[in-house]
Protein backbone atom coordinates (compact mmCIF):
# COMPACT_ATOMS: atom_id res chain seq x y z
CA UNK A 1 0.00 0.00 0.00
CA UNK A 2 2.76 2.44 0.92
CA UNK A 3 4.37 1.68 -2.44
CA UNK A 4 1.29 2.85 -4.35
CA UNK A 5 0.80 5.91 -2.13
CA UNK A 6 4.44 6.89 -2.61
CA UNK A 7 3.90 6.56 -6.37
CA UNK A 8 0.94 8.97 -6.19
CA UNK A 9 2.92 11.42 -4.05
CA UNK A 10 5.94 11.37 -6.39
CA UNK A 11 3.77 11.64 -9.49
CA UNK A 12 1.82 14.65 -8.20
CA UNK A 13 5.01 16.42 -7.12
CA UNK A 14 6.72 15.70 -10.44
CA UNK A 15 3.76 17.07 -12.38
CA UNK A 16 3.55 20.13 -10.13
CA UNK A 17 7.17 21.10 -10.65
CA UNK A 18 7.25 20.46 -14.42
CA UNK A 19 6.28 23.05 -17.02
CA UNK A 20 2.67 24.10 -16.56
CA UNK A 21 2.39 22.31 -13.22
CA UNK A 22 1.51 25.44 -11.29
CA UNK A 23 3.74 24.85 -8.24
CA UNK A 24 5.12 28.39 -8.43
CA UNK A 25 1.81 30.18 -9.00
CA UNK A 26 0.92 30.43 -5.33
CA UNK A 27 4.25 31.94 -4.31
CA UNK A 28 4.11 34.50 -7.12
CA UNK A 29 0.58 35.46 -6.08
CA UNK A 30 1.72 35.67 -2.43
CA UNK A 31 4.60 37.92 -3.49
CA UNK A 32 2.21 40.12 -5.50
CA UNK A 33 -0.16 40.65 -2.56
CA UNK A 34 2.61 41.40 -0.07
CA UNK A 35 4.45 43.77 -2.40
CA UNK A 36 1.46 45.98 -3.17
CA UNK A 37 0.44 46.47 0.47
CA UNK A 38 3.28 48.93 1.34
CA UNK A 39 2.37 50.98 -1.73
CA UNK A 40 -1.22 51.24 -0.53
CA UNK A 41 -0.38 51.86 3.14
CA UNK A 42 2.48 54.28 2.54
CA UNK A 43 6.00 54.43 4.00
CA UNK A 44 4.90 54.08 7.62
CA UNK A 45 7.26 51.42 9.04
CA UNK A 46 5.69 51.05 12.52
CA UNK A 47 2.24 50.63 10.94
CA UNK A 48 3.56 48.06 8.42
CA UNK A 49 5.28 46.22 11.25
CA UNK A 50 1.97 46.08 13.12
CA UNK A 51 -0.20 44.88 10.21
CA UNK A 52 2.59 42.86 8.55
CA UNK A 53 1.78 39.49 10.17
CA UNK A 54 -1.88 39.85 9.22
CA UNK A 55 -0.96 40.75 5.63
CA UNK A 56 1.28 37.69 5.40
CA UNK A 57 -1.47 35.47 6.74
CA UNK A 58 -4.10 36.88 4.35
CA UNK A 59 -1.67 36.49 1.45
CA UNK A 60 -0.86 32.89 2.38
CA UNK A 61 -4.55 32.06 2.83
CA UNK A 62 -5.54 33.41 -0.60
CA UNK A 63 -2.47 31.90 -2.27
CA UNK A 64 -3.23 28.46 -0.89
CA UNK A 65 -6.80 28.65 -2.21
CA UNK A 66 -5.34 29.22 -5.66
CA UNK A 67 -5.00 26.02 -7.65
CA UNK A 68 -6.91 23.94 -5.11
CA UNK A 69 -9.68 23.23 -7.61
CA UNK A 70 -7.22 21.37 -9.87
CA UNK A 71 -6.19 18.73 -7.29
CA UNK A 72 -8.82 16.24 -8.45
CA UNK A 73 -10.31 17.89 -11.52
CA UNK A 74 -7.02 17.72 -13.45
CA UNK A 75 -7.14 13.95 -12.94
CA UNK A 76 -10.83 13.92 -13.78
CA UNK A 77 -10.28 15.73 -17.08
CA UNK A 78 -7.75 13.26 -18.46
CA UNK A 79 -9.38 10.13 -17.07
CA UNK A 80 -6.77 9.28 -14.45
CA UNK A 81 -9.26 9.84 -11.62
CA UNK A 82 -10.87 6.55 -12.74
CA UNK A 83 -7.50 4.87 -12.23
CA UNK A 84 -7.29 6.24 -8.69
CA UNK A 85 -10.89 5.26 -7.90
CA UNK A 86 -10.22 1.69 -9.04
CA UNK A 87 -6.91 1.37 -7.23
CA UNK A 88 -6.83 -1.14 -4.38
CA UNK A 89 -5.90 1.55 -1.82
CA UNK A 90 -8.60 3.20 0.33
CA UNK A 91 -9.78 6.39 -1.34
CA UNK A 92 -9.22 8.30 1.93
CA UNK A 93 -5.52 7.46 1.87
CA UNK A 94 -5.24 8.40 -1.79
CA UNK A 95 -6.95 11.75 -1.09
CA UNK A 96 -4.64 12.38 1.89
CA UNK A 97 -1.59 11.55 -0.23
CA UNK A 98 -2.69 13.94 -2.97
CA UNK A 99 -3.25 16.65 -0.36
CA UNK A 100 0.19 16.07 1.12
CA UNK A 101 1.79 16.36 -2.33
CA UNK A 102 -0.25 19.51 -3.02
CA UNK A 103 0.93 21.02 0.28
CA UNK A 104 4.58 20.26 -0.44
CA UNK A 105 4.23 21.80 -3.92
CA UNK A 106 2.19 24.88 -2.97
CA UNK A 107 1.98 25.30 0.84
CA UNK A 108 5.58 24.67 1.84
CA UNK A 109 6.95 27.28 -0.64
CA UNK A 110 4.66 29.85 1.04
CA UNK A 111 6.15 29.00 4.42
CA UNK A 112 9.67 29.32 3.01
CA UNK A 113 8.84 32.61 1.29
CA UNK A 114 7.11 34.14 4.33
CA UNK A 115 10.23 35.32 6.22
CA UNK A 116 11.65 36.90 3.05
CA UNK A 117 8.40 38.69 2.30
CA UNK A 118 8.19 39.67 5.98
CA UNK A 119 11.40 41.64 5.50
CA UNK A 120 9.61 43.69 2.82
CA UNK A 121 7.05 44.64 5.45
CA UNK A 122 9.69 45.59 8.00
CA UNK A 123 8.94 42.80 10.47
CA UNK A 124 11.46 42.19 13.24
CA UNK A 125 13.12 38.82 13.83
CA UNK A 126 10.64 37.71 16.47
CA UNK A 127 7.63 38.43 14.26
CA UNK A 128 9.30 36.72 11.28
CA UNK A 129 9.83 33.60 13.36
CA UNK A 130 6.28 33.64 14.68
CA UNK A 131 4.71 34.11 11.22
CA UNK A 132 6.82 31.33 9.71
CA UNK A 133 6.05 28.94 12.54
CA UNK A 134 2.30 29.61 12.49
CA UNK A 135 2.21 29.25 8.70
CA UNK A 136 4.13 25.98 8.90
CA UNK A 137 1.51 24.61 11.26
CA UNK A 138 -1.50 26.37 9.69
CA UNK A 139 -1.07 25.88 5.92
CA UNK A 140 -1.58 22.07 6.08
CA UNK A 141 -4.96 22.82 7.66
CA UNK A 142 -5.80 25.07 4.69
CA UNK A 143 -4.77 22.42 2.14
CA UNK A 144 -6.55 19.52 3.83
CA UNK A 145 -9.68 21.62 4.38
CA UNK A 146 -9.51 22.73 0.77
CA UNK A 147 -9.37 19.09 -0.30
CA UNK A 148 -13.14 18.89 0.23
CA UNK A 149 -13.61 21.84 -2.12
CA UNK A 150 -11.21 20.20 -4.56
CA UNK A 151 -13.37 17.07 -4.60
CA UNK A 152 -16.50 19.18 -5.16
CA UNK A 153 -14.76 20.88 -8.09
CA UNK A 154 -14.87 17.57 -9.96
CA UNK A 155 -18.65 17.98 -10.24
CA UNK A 156 -18.40 21.71 -10.99
CA UNK A 157 -16.45 22.21 -14.20
CA UNK A 158 -14.51 25.50 -14.10
CA UNK A 159 -15.59 25.86 -10.49
CA UNK A 160 -12.34 27.41 -9.27
CA UNK A 161 -13.80 30.58 -7.81
CA UNK A 162 -16.78 28.76 -6.36
CA UNK A 163 -14.44 26.36 -4.56
CA UNK A 164 -12.49 29.27 -3.06
CA UNK A 165 -15.75 30.89 -1.89
CA UNK A 166 -16.96 27.59 -0.40
CA UNK A 167 -13.71 26.93 1.46
CA UNK A 168 -13.00 30.47 2.65
CA UNK A 169 -15.59 30.66 5.48
CA UNK A 170 -14.23 27.46 7.01
CA UNK A 171 -10.68 28.80 6.76
CA UNK A 172 -11.52 31.92 8.80
CA UNK A 173 -10.86 30.28 12.21
CA UNK A 174 -7.40 29.24 11.02
CA UNK A 175 -6.76 32.82 9.92
CA UNK A 176 -7.94 34.17 13.29
CA UNK A 177 -5.74 31.82 15.32
CA UNK A 178 -2.79 32.31 12.97
CA UNK A 179 -2.89 36.09 13.12
CA UNK A 180 -3.60 36.04 16.85
CA UNK A 181 -0.61 33.83 17.59
CA UNK A 182 1.66 36.06 15.54
CA UNK A 183 0.37 39.22 17.20
CA UNK A 184 0.86 37.58 20.58
CA UNK A 185 4.49 36.91 19.74
CA UNK A 186 5.15 40.57 18.97
CA UNK A 187 3.55 41.78 22.19
CA UNK A 188 -0.18 41.27 22.44
CA UNK A 189 -2.33 40.54 25.44
CA UNK A 190 -2.60 36.78 24.79
CA UNK A 191 0.21 34.33 25.42
CA UNK A 192 1.59 32.90 22.12
CA UNK A 193 0.92 29.32 23.12
CA UNK A 194 -2.87 29.47 23.32
CA UNK A 195 -3.75 30.41 19.71
CA UNK A 196 -0.76 28.42 18.44
CA UNK A 197 -2.03 25.24 20.04
CA UNK A 198 -5.46 25.95 18.59
CA UNK A 199 -4.03 26.14 15.04
CA UNK A 200 -2.10 22.95 15.66
CA UNK A 201 -5.30 21.25 16.87
CA UNK A 202 -7.26 22.55 13.84
CA UNK A 203 -4.54 21.26 11.53
CA UNK A 204 -4.61 17.82 13.11
CA UNK A 205 -8.39 17.68 12.88
CA UNK A 206 -8.45 18.69 9.20
CA UNK A 207 -5.63 16.24 8.44
CA UNK A 208 -8.15 13.50 9.28
CA UNK A 209 -11.49 15.08 8.38
CA UNK A 210 -10.41 16.54 5.01
CA UNK A 211 -9.46 13.27 3.27
CA UNK A 212 -12.45 11.42 4.74
CA UNK A 213 -14.88 14.11 3.55
CA UNK A 214 -13.17 14.43 0.15
CA UNK A 215 -13.35 10.66 -0.40
CA UNK A 216 -17.03 10.71 0.54
CA UNK A 217 -17.64 13.49 -2.00
CA UNK A 218 -15.76 11.60 -4.74
CA UNK A 219 -17.80 8.46 -4.05
CA UNK A 220 -21.04 10.43 -4.21
CA UNK A 221 -20.12 12.05 -7.50
CA UNK A 222 -19.18 8.85 -9.38
CA UNK A 223 -20.54 9.96 -12.71
CA UNK B 1 -14.27 -16.50 -12.16
CA UNK B 2 -17.54 -15.13 -13.35
CA UNK B 3 -18.93 -11.66 -13.93
CA UNK B 4 -22.62 -11.47 -13.26
CA UNK B 5 -25.01 -8.59 -13.91
CA UNK B 6 -28.61 -8.74 -12.79
CA UNK B 7 -31.46 -6.49 -13.90
CA UNK B 8 -29.21 -3.48 -14.46
CA UNK B 9 -30.92 -0.18 -15.21
CA UNK B 10 -29.33 3.08 -16.19
CA UNK B 11 -30.89 6.52 -16.02
CA UNK B 12 -28.77 9.43 -17.25
CA UNK B 13 -30.01 13.00 -17.08
CA UNK B 14 -33.55 11.79 -16.44
CA UNK B 15 -33.50 9.58 -19.56
CA UNK B 16 -33.74 5.83 -19.26
CA UNK B 17 -30.95 4.28 -21.32
CA UNK B 18 -31.55 0.63 -20.55
CA UNK B 19 -33.25 -1.52 -17.95
CA UNK B 20 -33.58 -5.13 -17.00
CA UNK B 21 -30.16 -5.92 -18.42
CA UNK B 22 -28.77 -9.25 -17.21
CA UNK B 23 -25.77 -11.15 -18.47
CA UNK B 24 -22.92 -13.27 -17.31
CA UNK B 25 -19.39 -13.68 -18.54
CA UNK B 26 -17.31 -16.66 -17.50
CA UNK B 27 -13.53 -17.06 -17.45
CA UNK B 28 -12.08 -17.01 -20.95
CA UNK B 29 -15.16 -15.33 -22.42
CA UNK B 30 -15.61 -11.99 -24.08
CA UNK B 31 -18.66 -9.77 -24.17
CA UNK B 32 -19.06 -7.07 -26.78
CA UNK B 33 -21.40 -4.18 -26.07
CA UNK B 34 -22.62 -2.57 -29.26
CA UNK B 35 -25.22 0.00 -30.13
CA UNK B 36 -25.62 3.50 -31.53
CA UNK B 37 -24.08 6.60 -29.96
CA UNK B 38 -25.73 7.47 -26.68
CA UNK B 39 -27.19 4.01 -26.12
CA UNK B 40 -25.33 3.67 -22.82
CA UNK B 41 -22.29 1.54 -23.71
CA UNK B 42 -19.89 3.67 -21.70
CA UNK B 43 -22.36 3.91 -18.82
CA UNK B 44 -22.65 0.12 -18.73
CA UNK B 45 -18.87 -0.30 -18.57
CA UNK B 46 -18.56 2.31 -15.83
CA UNK B 47 -21.35 0.57 -13.96
CA UNK B 48 -19.51 -2.75 -14.09
CA UNK B 49 -16.34 -1.05 -12.83
CA UNK B 50 -18.27 0.59 -9.99
CA UNK B 51 -17.58 4.09 -11.32
CA UNK B 52 -21.29 4.70 -11.84
CA UNK B 53 -24.08 3.66 -9.54
CA UNK B 54 -26.76 1.58 -11.28
CA UNK B 55 -30.31 2.93 -10.99
CA UNK B 56 -31.35 -0.66 -10.27
CA UNK B 57 -29.79 -4.10 -10.25
CA UNK B 58 -26.34 -5.23 -9.27
CA UNK B 59 -23.02 -6.36 -10.62
CA UNK B 60 -21.02 -9.10 -8.98
CA UNK B 61 -17.66 -10.64 -9.70
CA UNK B 62 -17.33 -14.06 -8.13
CA UNK B 63 -20.07 -13.14 -5.71
CA UNK B 64 -18.60 -9.81 -4.54
CA UNK B 65 -20.92 -6.81 -4.62
CA UNK B 66 -19.98 -3.89 -6.79
CA UNK B 67 -18.66 -1.19 -4.58
CA UNK B 68 -15.09 -0.71 -5.73
CA UNK B 69 -14.51 -4.44 -5.41
CA UNK B 70 -15.29 -5.35 -9.01
CA UNK B 71 -13.11 -2.41 -10.02
CA UNK B 72 -10.22 -3.79 -8.00
CA UNK B 73 -10.26 -6.93 -10.13
CA UNK B 74 -10.49 -4.91 -13.34
CA UNK B 75 -8.45 -2.90 -15.78
CA UNK B 76 -10.61 -0.04 -16.99
CA UNK B 77 -9.49 1.72 -20.17
CA UNK B 78 -12.01 4.42 -20.91
CA UNK B 79 -12.29 6.68 -23.92
CA UNK B 80 -9.98 9.09 -22.10
CA UNK B 81 -6.42 7.80 -22.12
CA UNK B 82 -5.56 8.68 -18.48
CA UNK B 83 -2.12 9.72 -19.69
CA UNK B 84 -0.35 12.68 -18.03
CA UNK B 85 1.14 14.91 -20.72
CA UNK B 86 3.99 16.26 -18.60
CA UNK B 87 5.22 12.78 -17.64
CA UNK B 88 7.14 10.61 -20.08
CA UNK B 89 5.54 7.50 -21.54
CA UNK B 90 7.68 5.39 -19.23
CA UNK B 91 6.82 7.44 -16.12
CA UNK B 92 3.12 7.11 -16.93
CA UNK B 93 3.40 3.33 -17.04
CA UNK B 94 5.61 3.10 -13.94
CA UNK B 95 2.97 5.06 -12.05
CA UNK B 96 0.18 2.68 -13.08
CA UNK B 97 2.42 -0.26 -12.29
CA UNK B 98 3.16 1.00 -8.76
CA UNK B 99 -0.45 2.02 -8.19
CA UNK B 100 -1.87 -1.34 -9.19
CA UNK B 101 0.90 -3.37 -7.60
CA UNK B 102 2.52 -4.70 -10.76
CA UNK B 103 6.11 -5.76 -11.19
CA UNK B 104 8.39 -2.93 -12.33
CA UNK B 105 10.03 -4.97 -15.09
CA UNK B 106 6.67 -5.33 -16.85
CA UNK B 107 6.88 -1.66 -17.88
CA UNK B 108 9.64 -2.13 -20.45
CA UNK B 109 7.80 -5.16 -21.82
CA UNK B 110 4.55 -3.22 -22.12
CA UNK B 111 6.25 -0.36 -23.97
CA UNK B 112 8.06 -2.77 -26.30
CA UNK B 113 4.91 -4.75 -27.04
CA UNK B 114 3.16 -1.64 -28.31
CA UNK B 115 6.20 -0.36 -30.19
CA UNK B 116 6.68 2.56 -27.80
CA UNK B 117 10.16 1.63 -26.56
CA UNK B 118 11.93 4.32 -28.66
CA UNK B 119 9.54 6.93 -27.24
CA UNK B 120 9.85 5.82 -23.62
CA UNK B 121 11.45 9.02 -22.35
CA UNK B 122 9.36 11.41 -24.47
CA UNK B 123 6.82 13.58 -22.66
CA UNK B 124 3.46 11.98 -23.35
CA UNK B 125 2.07 15.25 -24.68
CA UNK B 126 4.37 14.88 -27.71
CA UNK B 127 2.74 11.57 -28.61
CA UNK B 128 0.09 11.32 -31.31
CA UNK B 129 -3.46 10.27 -30.46
CA UNK B 130 -2.79 6.73 -31.65
CA UNK B 131 0.43 6.50 -29.65
CA UNK B 132 -1.35 7.74 -26.53
CA UNK B 133 -3.96 5.06 -27.12
CA UNK B 134 -1.19 2.47 -27.34
CA UNK B 135 0.21 3.80 -24.08
CA UNK B 136 -3.23 3.52 -22.45
CA UNK B 137 -3.57 -0.07 -23.65
CA UNK B 138 -0.03 -0.90 -22.46
CA UNK B 139 -1.49 -0.46 -18.94
CA UNK B 140 -3.16 -3.83 -19.47
CA UNK B 141 0.28 -5.45 -19.44
CA UNK B 142 1.91 -3.83 -16.40
CA UNK B 143 -0.36 -5.32 -13.77
CA UNK B 144 -2.34 -8.51 -13.94
CA UNK B 145 -6.12 -8.17 -13.66
CA UNK B 146 -8.61 -10.91 -14.55
CA UNK B 147 -11.29 -8.55 -15.92
CA UNK B 148 -10.65 -6.08 -18.72
CA UNK B 149 -13.23 -3.34 -19.27
CA UNK B 150 -12.42 -1.53 -22.49
CA UNK B 151 -14.33 1.40 -23.92
CA UNK B 152 -13.73 1.79 -27.68
CA UNK B 153 -10.26 0.28 -27.27
CA UNK B 154 -9.21 0.53 -30.92
CA UNK B 155 -10.07 4.20 -31.50
CA UNK B 156 -7.12 5.90 -33.15
CA UNK B 157 -5.09 2.72 -33.54
CA UNK B 158 -3.48 1.96 -36.90
CA UNK B 159 -3.61 -1.54 -38.42
CA UNK B 160 -0.47 -2.63 -36.63
CA UNK B 161 -1.84 -1.37 -33.32
CA UNK B 162 -5.11 -3.20 -33.88
CA UNK B 163 -3.22 -6.42 -34.58
CA UNK B 164 -1.17 -6.03 -31.40
CA UNK B 165 -4.38 -5.40 -29.48
CA UNK B 166 -6.09 -8.41 -31.07
CA UNK B 167 -3.19 -10.70 -30.12
CA UNK B 168 -3.23 -9.29 -26.60
CA UNK B 169 -6.93 -9.95 -26.06
CA UNK B 170 -6.61 -13.44 -27.51
CA UNK B 171 -3.81 -14.25 -25.02
CA UNK B 172 -5.80 -12.75 -22.16
CA UNK B 173 -8.85 -14.89 -22.96
CA UNK B 174 -6.74 -17.99 -23.51
CA UNK B 175 -5.28 -17.47 -20.02
CA UNK B 176 -8.77 -17.49 -18.56
CA UNK B 177 -9.29 -13.72 -18.43
CA UNK B 178 -12.58 -11.95 -18.98
CA UNK B 179 -13.19 -9.13 -21.41
CA UNK B 180 -16.03 -6.67 -21.77
CA UNK B 181 -15.58 -4.18 -24.59
CA UNK B 182 -17.81 -1.43 -25.90
CA UNK B 183 -17.15 -0.93 -29.55
CA UNK B 184 -18.47 0.26 -32.89
CA UNK B 185 -15.90 -1.54 -34.95
CA UNK B 186 -16.21 -5.29 -35.09
CA UNK B 187 -13.46 -7.28 -33.49
CA UNK B 188 -13.63 -10.24 -35.90
CA UNK B 189 -11.00 -12.29 -34.12
CA UNK B 190 -13.13 -12.51 -30.99
CA UNK B 191 -15.74 -15.19 -30.59
CA UNK B 192 -17.90 -13.34 -28.17
CA UNK B 193 -21.38 -12.84 -26.88
CA UNK B 194 -22.87 -9.57 -27.88
CA UNK B 195 -25.22 -7.17 -26.15
CA UNK B 196 -26.83 -4.74 -28.51
CA UNK B 197 -28.10 -1.68 -26.72
CA UNK B 198 -30.88 0.07 -28.60
CA UNK B 199 -31.24 3.82 -28.63
CA UNK B 200 -34.85 3.53 -27.46
CA UNK B 201 -33.95 1.98 -24.11
CA UNK B 202 -34.09 -1.76 -24.80
CA UNK B 203 -31.40 -4.36 -24.92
Amino acid sequence: MTHALRAIFVRDLTIAFRVGGGAGTGVVFFLAIVTVVPFAVGPDLPLLGRIGPAVLWIGALLASLLGLDRVFSADHDDGSLDLLLLAPQPLEMIAATKAAAHWVATGLPLVVAAPLLGLLLGLDAKALGAVTLTLLVGTPALTFLGLVGAALAVALPRGGLLVAVLVLPFAVPILIFGAAATNAAVGGTLPFGTPFKLIAATSLAFLVLGPVAAAAVLRQIRD
Amino acid sequence: MRLLAQELACIRGGRRLFQGLSFQVAAGEALLVTGPNGAGKTSLLRMIAGLLRPAAGRVAFDGIDADREVGIAAHFVGHLDAVKGSLSAEENLYFVCDLLGGAGDAVAGGLARFGLAPLASFPARMLSAGQRRRLALARLLVASRPLWLLDEPTTGLDNEGQEIFAALTATHLANGGLLVAATHTLLPHLRAQEIRLASGGGA
